[in-house]
């Protein structure tokens, strides 16, 4: 493992690319406006949250070739191997005719200043792409991650309605004319060699395997393991800290898959939201209205639930509903396995239970036993694409007799890491389900969490709300509207 | 080109009031559109970083740079003495906005020093390896502390007076006293500020800067430098949004470029990160409104005295003209029979406020929505109601004059409010929604109408002046340039559109130019929405001199009457003779006619003296009204906004597509600035919320569910300005206070609406929850 082996090989709009020197932490974006000169993808925030920098990336699933809009700005060129990254560049016909996405954005007058507009070009791209005539929810959830301050976004909107009803196969269009032109580069690409790139001082690695994942942990303990770089990106644009090496997992097939069980899912590490989606919304439905509001379209698609549990963040949005769900955590070293319920991961903030040359392999949801009652409510200061205030995901279960059996609550946002209410559950257990046993239970959040105050809430707020969510959860089980929906339908 | 088309065509393409798509959409959408950085570096440009301090208040006992020096790649680093001429910036010439803080912070964030290195990520790490010794000193950082610390004033306050407002507020049948907070705003144009300064001959340099200011850019480069204004160059082709942010902050970024380009005789290009643009450069300022209002049992208001305290931050930077409109817009649409409003621009330990879209005039008029919203709940009454008791009667009515003294002459805002109230249907959903909060337990609803009324002009009498450089090429070609600055406003495409008009020729013909201090000089700010008012006119003006003299040489070599000359689509028509526009124009440049002509317009009628808070600041009033209905969650304080119908006043629209972009855009730009765009700063005096995960501004899904916005097609500016248009970048903005005073109908209702709850804003959910929990307790 100290040699340079191999090169980050992956296809640029219709270039080869193949790369023997890359920084660990270099970025997509720097790559493409510093090295290739191609400015279309303008750099906002350089933190995934404005999405000037969308581009596209296509990969293989399997033997599908499949497109998803990521931020370029916190995606490092090393996690790139066997992927077709495709720029607004690339869009337009070779004599200057523009895509019918981009005509419709003119026509639509949906750009202003037009520095966002390559970006909300590319993700209203990669919807036409992959929808027919979308609906406003399944437009809004697309630009949950394209922040524009002119437009007011209503242009934009009707623009991508109208680009619906045009289809792919009917107008020319790159991606569709080269798919399998593409497809065929990629997989001869595609290799479970691992890759090492750099020295000692910076390196960076791809392990083709589980395995190999697991032996070059075991060589560097101290590595950084990169999954979907949404959050480590930040630690080198903003933080700029000195990590290495790294490793870049989001190739690793084996830890992609998401498979249901009689027992539950199984959810590989490097699964992301967006593909985990289907399956989590079939299961556990609020938990999918849940993802519908985790960071945008293009963190959903790079960022893993595994990575979400692994960093062991108070404010993830993923773990109140896992823990809420009894879901439990598989770590794999070079020395073998071991799982453990996920609330125990999470031992204080900053600190999680991840021995060295460990790495998260899966986690697993257990199915809700039937009758059982689920929900998960975030509360932020902006409804999409904004970090949790608080985040509380409710279980429980009510005997013949409609009293409290059983009783899991957990939250994030309300203590050093996300946490099991446990007095508030002893409060509910063996009482009637009812709005008195409510407001009894309420008063015991006291005694579980002291939030913080912080830009996001004041403690005071963090403490009504997480009480005033069991109510929430109550009179939704009691079947009174009691939660804002924007659309009926779910994207 | 194909000619046919072009002679049988009855009108040109692109005239003005025509729905014109931006000029350079296809270039946006194509990522073609280049912004400064994405232009091509010349051999061997630098690159800059900021070195900030850490402290909202204190001295700096000691700077050690070693480590930054010494860092491999680092060509420079500059402090406050490497200023060549001078270290200040201040645009208001006060002498308080250092360039690089010298020996003393006073905001968390600072900047004391500027690495210069061969790659932007050497000098932003270097910049970190900075050791910085402080002895701190107090800070305050909001406005109650300033207050209670007695901090200065960064300007001198003004006053505005009519009748006498405390003897009124003691003769009046009721009276109310009360307090509004009304938080700031960041910018957040999606283009951080940047500059590229390129060294030329002898004191020669050329800034490419993302400034919707190039003449002061200019001005500032050339005092810090010790240079001649004409030595200095300004370039810019388009921003990626300004909205204000633009007009005095890119100073920095200038100036600090320009002086290493030419210590160091090579390029140098500033582009500080997001977070770094947050912290070191202005934003809206925040108000404290302290009010009384006098009123009788109908509504009326007899009168008001109210306090504006802002925080300005360090320095005075605008904060004078800002707290000033904010004062002009504190009546917004009604008539004070008797008034006295005070400004109180106080210096806090924060960075210093500046320009943000609406110039003060938004926190000025919804303090003056909060006056009426407090005697509706006191009188239980519709707050409709009582705004259309007190809106500005018609011209010589007695009730047209304001606070400042101007008679209002060109009121439609009643005939706004009332199409409006119609064609939303408010009187009904209103009802409805009382009905529905009085069965719905968690979820509440509100709907308000709110108007706009915004006074069109700079304050400062001085500034409304512009000038336009026309050049017509012997191929019938026309090259245009302008003093306004294109930040994506649609103004080029407006000025060009006035141009195609006036020689009737295809808007295609009309080449657009980068906005330079070479061209046009001693511009204004493209501010206060005049843009296209001002250049628009000066553009209008150069066409027309143009004009005179090819009608002077048509009816010589023709040999007819000037009257027989015209200029008719694509075609100059003399007599029965029509000849195409290219060929005409090379005829004339034969006979040697001038092809070429700077064009310039100043403001009629208007004049302001500040010392005696009377005059005419305004040339005209744009208007505007909306309706906005929002649901709220009583149990978290979440709120939707669900549907909005806006009725807006542009005059006689040049573009109706731009114009309706800049409604629906402002719209959401203040609807955000209401709701969730918080600004927070610690103890310490640390803003936090300095990056889009911190700070929030609306997106796609917080958008008004349903959006229904007209243009009053129907209006005409009163006042000869460019085709009977009126301004529309800053009217908008003011239009979501009918969102504000929606959610505080629906936080109401759980008191039976018998007490205003007085939201300060950002209306957070946070702070709607609070208001419902207080309500709640007062009620039981």
């Amino acid at each position: 493992m100290t040699k340079s082996a191999g090169s980050i090989r992956f296809i640029l709009n219709d270039r080869d690319i193949a790369l023997t020197s890359v920084s660990p932490t270099g970025t997509l974006l720097d790559f493409l406006r510093l090295e290739r000169r191609l400015t279309g993808t303008k750099e906002g925030c350089a933190e995934g949250d404005c999405g000037a920098c969308t581009v596209l990336v296509g990969r293989l699933a399997g033997d599908d070739l499949v497109y998803e809009s990521v931020n370029a700005c916190i995606r490092f060129t090393g996690s790139l191997n066997a992927t077709h990254v495709v720029t607004v560049e690339h869009l337009a016909a070779k004599d200057g005719a523009l895509h019918p996405v981009q005509q419709a954005m003119v026509d639509y007058h949906g750009s202003q200043c037009g520095f966002c507009t390559p970006g909300i070009v590319m993700s209203l791209y990669g919807l036409w792409l992959s929808k027919d005539n979308p609906g406003r929810a399944e437009i809004e959830k697309t630009l949950q991650g394209n922040l524009c301050r002119c437009t007011g976004y209503e242009p934009i909107v009707k623009a991508a309605e109208a680009v619906g009803t045009i289809r792919p196969d009917s107008v020319f269009d790159p991606l569709m004319k080269a798919r399998q032109d593409i497809t065929a580069r990629l997989k001869a690409i595609r290799s479970n060699e691992t890759i090492s790139i750099g020295d000692e001082a910076a390196r960076l690695i791809v392990p083709g395997s589980a395995a190999a994942l697991a032996d070059v942990l075991d060589s560097y303990p101290q590595a950084t393991v990169v999954a979907g770089c949404t959050d480590v990106g930040l630690w080198i644009t903003k933080q700029m800290r000195a990590i290495n090496p790294v490793i870049f997992i989001n190739g690793i097939e084996e830890l992609q898959s998401i498979e249901e069980t009689q027992e539950g899912i199984v959810i590989g590490a490097g699964v992301t939201y967006s593909a985990a989606f289907d399956l989590i919304s079939a299961c556990y439905p609020a938990f999918g209205r849940l993802l519908d509001r985790l960071g945008g379209e293009q963190v959903r698609n790079m960022g893993t639930i595994g990575g979400n549990v692994a960093n062991g963040s108070p404010i993830g949005d993923s773990p109140p509903p896992l823990i809420a769900l009894g879901a439990s955590v598989t770590l794999r070293s070079k020395g073998g396995r071991r799982t453990i319920p996920l609330e125990d991961y999470f031992i204080e903030y900053g600190r999680q239970d991840r021995r060295p040359g460990e790495f998260v392999e899966s986690v697993f949801v257990p199915s809700l036993p039937d009758g059982e009652l689920f929900s998960v409510y975030k509360v932020s200061k902006r409804r999409d694409e904004d970090i949790s205030a608080l985040c509380g995901a409710f279980r429980i279960g009510l005997d013949g007799g409609n009293r409290v059996q059983s009783a899991r609550i957990a939250f994030g946002g309300m203590a050093g890491t996300p946490k099991r209410a446990t007095q508030v559950e002893a409060a509910l257990i063996g009482q009637p389900w009812n709005e008195e046993t409510i407001k009894t239970a309420q008063a015991a959040f006291e005694q579980d969490y002291q939030p913080l105050t912080d830009w996001r809430a004041t403690a005071t707020y963090r403490m009504l709300a997480a009480k005033n969510l069991l109510m929430r959860f109550f009179l939704e089980t009691a079947g009174e509207r009691a939660e804002l929906v924007r659309f009926e339908e779910t994207a | 080109m194909d000619k046919s088309t072009f002679e049988e065509r009855k009108t040109i393409a692109g005239p003005m009031h025509s729905a014109l798509r931006h000029d350079s959409a296809h270039k946006h959408v194509s990522g073609t559109a280049d912004y400064i950085d994405d232009m091509p570096e010349p051999a061997g440009t630098l690159h800059g970083a900021l070195g900030m301090t850490d402290r909202a208040h204190a001295e700096i006992v000691a700077m050690d740079l070693l480590e930054v020096i010494a860092t491999a790649g680092v060509v420079c680093v500059l402090t406050a003495k490497d200023m060549p001429h001078s270290n200040d910036i201040s645009p208001s010439h006060l002498d308080d906005e250092p360039v690089l803080a010298d020996g003393l912070v006073q905001f968390h964030g600072q900047p004391a020093f500027a690495v210069i290195a061969e790659s932007r990520d050497i000098a932003r790490r270097a910049a970190r390896k900075a050791k910085i010794t402080y002895r701190d000193l107090p800070h305050f950082t909001d406005i109650t502390d300033a207050l209670e610390n007695g901090a200065e004033l960064v300007t001198k306050p003004l006053t505005l007076q009519r009748g006498d407002a405390e003897a009124e507020l003691e003769l009046s049948p009721r009276r109310l006293a009360g307090r509004m907070r009304i938080g700031g705003q960041e910018h957040f144009y999606l283009e951080s500020h940047i500059a590229l300064a390129i060294p030329g001959e002898d004191d020669e340099i050329t800034v490419w800067s993302s400034t919707q200011h190039p003449s002061e850019v200019q001005h500032m480069v050339g005092h810090v430098l010790g240079v001649p204004s004409n030595a200095v160059t300004v370039q810019v082709r388009r921003m990626g949004g300004g909205f204000g942010g633009k007009e005095t902050q890119g100073n920095q970024f200038a100036v600090l470029a320009a002086v290493a380009a030419k210590k160091l005789n090579r390029a140098v290009k500033f582009r500080p990160d997001r977070d770094e643009d947050m912290t070191a450069t202005g934003k809206r300022h925040d108000f404290l409104v302290d009010y009384e209002v006098g009123f009788d049992d109908e509504g009326r208001i007899h009168a008001v005295k109210a306090n504006y305290a802002a925080r300005c931050g360090y320095s005075s930077d605008l904060s004078g003209p800002v707290t000033d409109r904010a004062l002009f817009h504190a009546d917004s649409s009604y008539f004070y029979p008797h008034v006295k409003l005070t400004s109180q621009p106080l210096k806090t330990h924060t960075v210093s406020n500046t320009a943000y879209r609406g110039f003060g005039g938004p926190q000025g008029m919804i303090g003056g929505e909060r006056f009426v919203e407090e005697i509706a709940y006191a009188l239980g009454k519709d707050p409709l109601d009582i705004r259309k008791l007190n809106f500005y009667g018609e011209k010589g009515s007695g009730r047209d004059l304001t606070p400042y003294h101007q008679q209002v002459q060109d009121n439609i805002i009643h005939r706004i409010v009332s199409e409006l109230e119609a064609s939303a249907d408010y009187q009904a959903r209103r009802k409805a929604i009382i009905d529905f909060n009085t069965t719905s337990r968690v979820i509440r609803k509100g709907i308000a109408l709110t108007p706009v009324k915004f006074g069109i002009s700079f304050t400062m009498t001085a500034f409304n002046q512009a000038g336009a450089l026309v050049h017509v090429y012997q191929d019938g070609s026309i090259h245009l340039n302008h003093g306004g600055t294109e930040m994506g406003q649609g103004l080029y495409t407006k000025v060009a559109q006035v141009l195609a008009d006036s020689f009737q020729v295809d808007i295609g013909h009309v080449k657009i130019t980068a906005t330079t201090t070479g061209k046009v000089p001693n511009t204004s700010a493209t501010a206060a929405s005049s843009g296209s008012d001002l250049n628009g006119m000066a553009a209008y003006d150069a066409a027309r001199q143009i004009k005179e003299r090819l009608v002077d040489f048509a009816a010589e070599r023709w040999q007819t009457e000037r009257e027989n000359i015209s200029f008719v689509p694509n075609h100059v028509k003399i007599g029965e003779e029509l000849v195409p526009f290219p060929d005409f124009i090379r005829q004339a440049y034969f006979a040697r006619i001038q092809l070429s002509a700077a064009g310039f317009y100043k403001t009629p009628k208007i004049h302001w003296d500040r010392n005696t808070g009377r005059g005419t600041p305004f040339y005209y009033f744009a208007y505007g009204a909306a309706v906005s209905e929002v649901s709220i969650d009583t149990l978290t304080g979440e709120y939707m906004v669900d549907r909005v119908d806006v009725l807006h006043d542009v005059g006689k629209s040049l573009n109706p597509a731009i114009d309706i972009g800049q409604v629906e855009g402002g719209f959401v730009q203040g609807m955000g600035w209401l709701t969730t765009e918080e600004l927070w700063w610690d103890d310490k005096g640390r803003l936090r919320t300095h990056a889009p995960s911190t700070y929030k501004i609306p997106l796609a899904s917080d958008r008004p569910k349903i959006f229904n916005v007209r243009l009053a097609e129907w209006a005409e500016n009163a006042e000869m300005t460019i085709g009977r248009s009126k301004a529309v970048g800053e009217p908008p903005f003011m239009l979501p206070i009918s969102v504000l005073e929606a959610l505080s109908m629906a936080v109401a209702s759980v008191a039976d609406y018998r007490e205003c709850p007085r939201l300060d804003t950002p209306a957070t959910p946070e702070r709607v929850l609070m208001a419902v929990e207080r309500l709640r307790a007062t009620k039981a």
